[in-house]
């Protein structure tokens, strides 16, 4: 199956705000993309069954008002559940971004422990800044990952833009069967050291553990705060004049190598069947 | 005369049962609200909190089934971090309780939303009349506080009396009293009225009508209304409809918001006679005209920028094959000194309105913001009824950045300035970058569209009292009896749901033209866009309302955010309506454009208004104006020692309007839509700020915008011709120091200014209104000779603050934000310094130029004297500045520099510095090889804030290349990029003048405002 086969989706509308650049970075890597409005999805007009990629983007659903990604949760949990189990159940891979990542941790989608999709077990809380933060930040792959999105990186600069990102749990056991399952896929690390840290700014937000992306066990689920897909350009990257004195500017943007690590996955499993 | 006709919205019913959902955190889990809380209670009061928790209240006005309630409760709450109750939780261990509400009729967004979710989870409607109200509750422990210390912490950090309620209970209390259900609904009033205003009576009857309803009309504009009804030729139309010789209540609002200041700008159309010691008196007929629309005019014969300028809600210029851009900048100073939050969310979201209100309707690309505030260190006391700088400062913030990150709008430029004459009324700056194709649907984009028979449609939010006298409140200066409801609270989740909606309306051609409900709400939106087909004839009576009870002229006049007005061509109603529908956006068709030649206004049968559209808009008398230019001496500058120059870069570097402002500046989302090249926050740590930013304008491009600006108010208090020049230049030198093309740039200018017309509370009114004209004449000189058109702007003309007995009026601030364009974003350009060895150049003559800076201000606050009066303003030579800035763009697109910066504030010594911080580098640099026009020391030529300047650092390879293509400007390599942190300067005696560690020098300037 060629990579133009791939079809994504990019589900937009209610304060979402990410869909020009997750589309642009979803078709840079060769998949086709369709920008569908949730209401679309869920008057019938158009279907998940339809794609083998969706994309949860960025933005503000409704505003962030009661908690962030809450009643977007909720529209979906309650309007959408079953397509989305089906979704899941075929074997078709899934990115939360930021707020998207958010709404998977509300709906309980992630960590999918035991093929269940839909229990909330952690939570992106405020910021212990209280505040609403834009920087790079640099994250770390665990390498015993099963993550799709994240093979063949070891640690990538990203841009966070968040007020309420601090990955929370109270379930220790949880937490430490995540950890060895390899299901607590990114870390904020220190950039001098690339070893995770708990000190602000590297850890925007106070993250338990550093965490800064989760997935599923089967590694085709996946969420994460920082934005990938703002990374798609090297000029995206701010200290690209540096890098280009250095000639270390990449060719495009590391923040691809998600996209295109979907995609192609997704591609080589259509040849296979 | 008062015609009552009985209102069919029913009122809500006594009997309907209110579920109160409680949540809060978990006492186990971090609280940041509450931790901020103790903070600032610490910070501002130094009153001790042991913690505070905080809990959010939902009161649910619906009839619900039994289980129902706790189903809401179930799904609202986030199980990891939270707990829910019906009724009321257990907050565990507290002493006092303080509760938050929104007054009647204040927007509470979350409360919106809550209802949405509450259908969701149960999978029904609630009905019409179902409503979700919120609190927020903080429970402090706080053993040693007493009341009064509580509610001065409730009052000065959590809540805002104009529009918020406020409940302070110990412990105790807060047990007895149980939990409350009440809910802050709107007053009904009865039915729908329609009140004839008798304009008959003497002079003082007439200025006691205009003062009393906040209508901000003058006697001559009050008798020209009155004389308009009663001799109109149209007086028997009016007589079938009902109406009478006198004007209706909804008619004198809609006359008084049209010709308010705010919509009018009569002063910068007045008749001005300006006299100048040793000149004939001149007369000037408007100085827009005069000065700034003849500039752009003039420019637009020898350019092909121009694409609409003036007319519209946004200046158009042409960017590429494809696209235009589209720009404007708005302020929002009143209802920001009233609710910081409040006023300024309302400020971005509302400026978002005004490139997509333009033409057919632009998309959004970038967002900037900037203010001028009184010090956020203020330590005098506070006018009674005045927010002091600290609180108004983070509640404009925190706005700007909830309206602008939740829009999915990247903020390109942010700015601050402070200066203790902005405690009185703060200044907030919001602008909005539009992206727009040359057509839509094989028509001009940037053209409106308006056919007799079009469809009257309103979109978006509801209308409320909200804003009411928005446009000629603002006309005013603030008073202690300035209205509350005056404050709206914008929602960037309806407007974005709203702008997705439209943009997809635009691309289906599902509508002709476009504009947005803000000052003087429909009556202004529809007033004006029915001036392209040549009337309208609407019904109030359809506008959705927010509560029951708002009376026609309300309905006509309200601010309520969030609403476009659209001319939809009757075939394409249906179509447009459905979309709106599936899109869940509000829309209604209040009616349809006309050629009558009349803005007929009904509610329901009844003629609420109708007036000649040619006296609307054309009838403001003329305002006829007197300004007197007295130029103040000047005197030599008494400088200090030159073996204190680097102390002095110390001082000068931690000043408030030099210091880093980095800390608020991060809480601005600068990267969505993942577009940005060079971003507000650059260099090796990426925290120092760029001259310019740079974006692409969709993925892909090769081809980007430049964004700038320039504002200088101190320059004001030498002369505001130099200070508009100087702000003019420095926005031009900063678009081209990032590589903007000179020849693509075009600015907006807003001016804001204390009220320059004489009277008894202004008795230096003449000199205020000279300072105006010289500043167009300034800037109508330099944009000229720059080839920058001047395209879209704004004036907000009565910024002075009257409370307990105190005039406080702002300086004369001009802000000159300008957009340019970068032929390939791939060789734009970043201030910090790259590499150790690279040579260091000052492009750019400096000159004996300390009048207005921030050197002089400087020691004029450490040696306790005035020095506004020292020392030559800075000027502006356009012709060699222009060749100068070709030949750097020549240069930067040959990638010939690795960095260039050009000094602002503080001169060449403040930009060595900010070169070096970026890099985390040194400098070494001989300022006797400075290029230099009779500068007499070290310390002007350090300081000097001479305008059309660069540092550039260039590699030693690029040297020969870089100089020749540099030939025939003056510039000079002064020195070299050293390894280590040091900058040193050697003096023009040959001395050792300055020797500072650079590292140092930035945790100085990063302290500053770190602290607030």
């Amino acid at each position: 199956m060629a990579q133009r086969d791939v079809r994504s989706l990019v589900i937009t509308g209610f304060g979402l705000n990410c869909e020009a650049e997750t589309a642009h970075a979803l078709k840079r890597a060769g998949a086709s993309v369709d920008l569908v409005h949730l209401n679309d999805i869920i008057a019938g007009k158009r279907s998940l069954s339809e794609f083998s990629l969706v994309a949860l983007i960025g933005g503000f659903s409704f505003g962030d008002h009661i908690a962030a990604g809450k009643v977007y949760a909720n529209r979906l949990k309650f309007k959408l559940a079953d397509q989305l189990r089906e979704f899941i159940e075929k074997g078709n891979l899934m990115i939360g971004i930021c707020n998207g990542f958010q709404t998977m941790a509300k709906l309980g989608i992630l960590p999918g422990l035991d093929g269940d999709y839909a229990s909330q077990r952690f939570t992106l809380a405020a910021n212990d800044s209280g505040v609403f933060r834009n920087d790079w930040v640099r994250v770390s792959v665990d390498g015993r990952s099963p993550c799709i999105f994240t093979r063949g990186i070891e640690t990538i600069d990203l841009p966070i833009r968040h007020g309420e990102g601090k990955f929370f749990m109270r379930d220790e056991d949880l937490l430490r069967s995540m950890d060895e399952l390899g299901l607590l896929t990114l870390r904020y690390v220190d950039p001098a050291t690339d070893e995770p840290t708990m000190e602000f700014p590297h850890n925007p937000n106070g993250s338990l553990a550093s965490v800064a992306g989760v997935c599923d066990p089967t590694g085709r689920i996946f969420g994460l705060m920082p934005h990938p897909e703002a990374f798609w350009s090297p000029l995206n990257h701010p200290q690209w004049p540096d890098l280009e004195i250095d000639d270390a500017l990449p060719e495009e943007g590391y923040g691809m190598k998600f996209f295109r690590n979907a995609v192609e996955f997704l591609a080589g499993q259509g040849c296979a069947t | 005369m008062e015609d009552h006709f009985p209102s069919k919205t029913s009122g809500w019913e006594s009997q309907t049962v209110i579920t109160r959902i409680e949540i809060g955190m978990l006492n186990s889990v971090i609280d940041p609200m509450g931790n901020d809380l103790c903070e600032s209670a610490e910070k501002v009061f130094g009153l001790p909190l042991e913690g505070a928790r905080t809990a959010t209240v939902f009161k649910i006005k619906a009839d619900l089934a039994s289980g129902e309630a706790e189903r809401i409760r179930d799904e609202l709450v986030d199980p990891v971090t939270q707990d829910a109750a019906l009724d009321r939780r257990d907050p565990g261990p507290f002493d006092w309780a303080v509760t938050v509400g929104f007054k009647p009729g204040v927007t509470d967004n979350v409360g919106r939303t809550a209802l949405v979710a509450a259908e969701d989870i149960l999978g029904r409607s609630l009905g019409a009349d179902a409503d979700v109200f919120t609190e927020r509750v903080f429970f402090l422990t706080a053993k040693g506080l007493g009341k009064e210390d509580v509610k001065k912490v409730a009052l000065g950090i959590v809540a805002n009396p104009l529009i918020h309620t406020v409940r302070v209970e110990s412990r105790q209390e807060w047990e007895s009293a149980g939990p409350d259900f009440s809910l802050p609904v709107m007053e009904r009033s009865g039915g729908a009225k329609v009140a004839v205003v008798d304009l008959a009576g003497s002079d003082s009857d007439l200025e006691r009508i205009s003062r009393e309803g906040i209508l901000s009309l003058s006697v001559e504009e009050m008798r020209a209304i009155r004389d308009h009804f009663k001799g109109a030729s149209y007086l028997e139309e009016r007589r079938q409809l009902g109406l009478e010789a006198s004007p209706t209540d909804a008619e004198l609002e809609a006359l008084a918001q049209t010709w308010s200041e705010h919509c009018k700008h009569k002063i910068f159309n007045a008749v001005i006679r300006y006299s100048e010691p040793g000149r004939p008196e001149e007369t000037i007929r408007s100085i827009f005209k005069t000065y700034i629309k003849a500039a752009t005019e003039e420019i637009g014969k020898r350019s092909d920028l121009l694409v609409s300028v003036f007319h519209d809600n946004a200046g158009v210029v042409r960017f590429n094959e494809r696209w235009n851009v589209v720009y404007k900048v708005e302020t929002h100073n009143s209802p920001s000194a009233l609710d910081p939050y409040g006023g300024a969310i309302t400020g971005i979201v509302g400026v978002n309105r005004d490139p997509f209100g333009t033409g057919r309707g632009a998309a959004l690309l970038a967002n900037v913001w900037g203010y001028c505030l009184g010090s956020p260190f203020f330590e005098k006391p506070i006018p009674e009824g005045l927010l002091h700088p600290r609180r108004i400062r983070d509640g404009v913030h925190h706005g700007v950045i909830d309206g602008g990150n939740q829009s999915g709008i990247p903020y390109a430029r942010g700015f601050e300035w402070f200066d203790e004459r902005y405690v009185g009324k703060p200044l907030v700056y919001c602008g909005t970058l539009g992206l727009m194709p040359h057509e839509v649907c094989g028509e001009p984009a940037h053209v409106k569209k308006v056919k007799p028979g079009d469809r009257i449609v309103m979109a978006g939010g509801r209308v409320g009292k909200d804003g009411i006298h928005g446009a000629t409140f603002s006309s005013e200066e603030l008073r202690a009896e300035s209205p509350s409801q005056a404050v709206q609270i914008g929602d960037a989740f309806t407007q974005k749901k709203m702008t997705d909606f439209l943009l997809e309306a635009r691309d289906l051609g599902l509508y002709t033209s476009i504009t947005d409900n803000g000052a003087g709400g429909l009556s202004s939106s529809v007033g004006e866009m029915g001036c392209l087909s040549g009337g309208c004839d609407m019904d109030l009576k359809r506008a959705p309302l927010k509560y029951a009870g708002l009376q026609p002229w309300e309905i006509l006049l309200s601010e309520a955010q969030e609403r476009m007005t659209m001319a939809v061509p009757p075939d394409r109603i249906d179509a447009f309506l459905e979309l709106a529908a599936a899109r869940d956006v509000e829309a209604v068709d209040l009616g349809e454009f006309t050629d009558t030649g009349r803005f007929h206004v009904r509610y329901g049968d009844r003629t609420v208004a109708y007036i000649d559209m040619e006296f609307l808009h054309e009838g403001c008398p003329l305002m006829e104006l007197e300004a007197e230019w007295n130029p103040p001496a000047r005197e030599k500058p008494l400088l200090g020692k030159s073996g204190r120059l680097g102390a002095d870069l110390k001082d000068l570097i931690r000043r408030l309007n030099v210091c880093s402002r980095e800390k608020k500046s991060r809480q601005y989302d600068h990267e969505v839509k993942a577009l940005s090249v060079v971003k507000p926050f650059v260099g090796r740590k990426r925290d120092i700020p760029s001259d310019a930013t740079v974006m692409m304008v969709e993925p892909g491009s090769r081809e980007g915008v430049v964004l700038a600006e320039g504002i200088n108010p101190r320059l004001s208090d030498v002369d505001t011709y130099a200070m508009a020049a100087s702000v003019v230049d420095l926005a031009m030198r900063r678009i081209v120091a990032a590589g903007g093309e000179p020849g693509s740039v075009a600015g907006l200018d807003n001016f804001c200014w204390p009220d320059p017309v004489q009277s008894e509370k202004t008795p230096d009114g003449k000199h205020k209104l000279a300072q105006l004209v010289r500043a167009c004449r300034g800037l109508s000189d330099t944009t000229r000779a720059f080839g920058v058109p001047c395209i879209s702007g704004k004036d907000s003309m009565k910024n002075d603050s009257v409370r307990g007995g105190v005039k406080i009026s702002i300086p004369p601030t001009l802000l000159f934000s300008a957009v340019g364009k970068i032929i390939d974003v791939s060789c734009a350009v970043t201030p910090e310094f790259k590499r150790p060895g690279d040579l260091v150049y000052v492009l750019g003559v400096t000159r004996n130029e300390l009048g207005g800076s921030e050197y002089l201000a400087m020691i004029g606050a450490r040696d306790g004297r005035e020095t506004i009066r020292e020392g030559k303003p800075p000027r502006v030579e356009p012709r060699s500045a222009l060749l100068l800035y070709c030949a750097l763009n020549g240069a930067i697109r040959e990638r010939l520099v690795r960095s260039v910066h050009t000094p602002a504030l503080g001169g060449l010594a403040v930009g060595f510095a900010l070169g070096g911080m970026g890099g985390e580098l040194g400098v070494e640099v001989d300022l006797g090889r400075v290029p230099r026009e009779k500068v007499d020391g070290d310390a002007a030529l350090l300081f000097s804030e001479t305008n059309s300047r660069f540092i550039v650092t260039v590699a030693p390879d690029r040297q020969e290349r870089f100089e020749e293509m540099m030939g025939g400007t003056a510039f000079a390599a002064v020195g070299e990029v050293v390894a280590g942190c040091r900058i040193q300067a050697t003096g023009l005696e040959g001395d050792r003048v300055l020797d500072c560690d650079v590292l140092e020098l930035k945790r100085a300037w990063k302290k500053v405002l770190e602290e607030v």
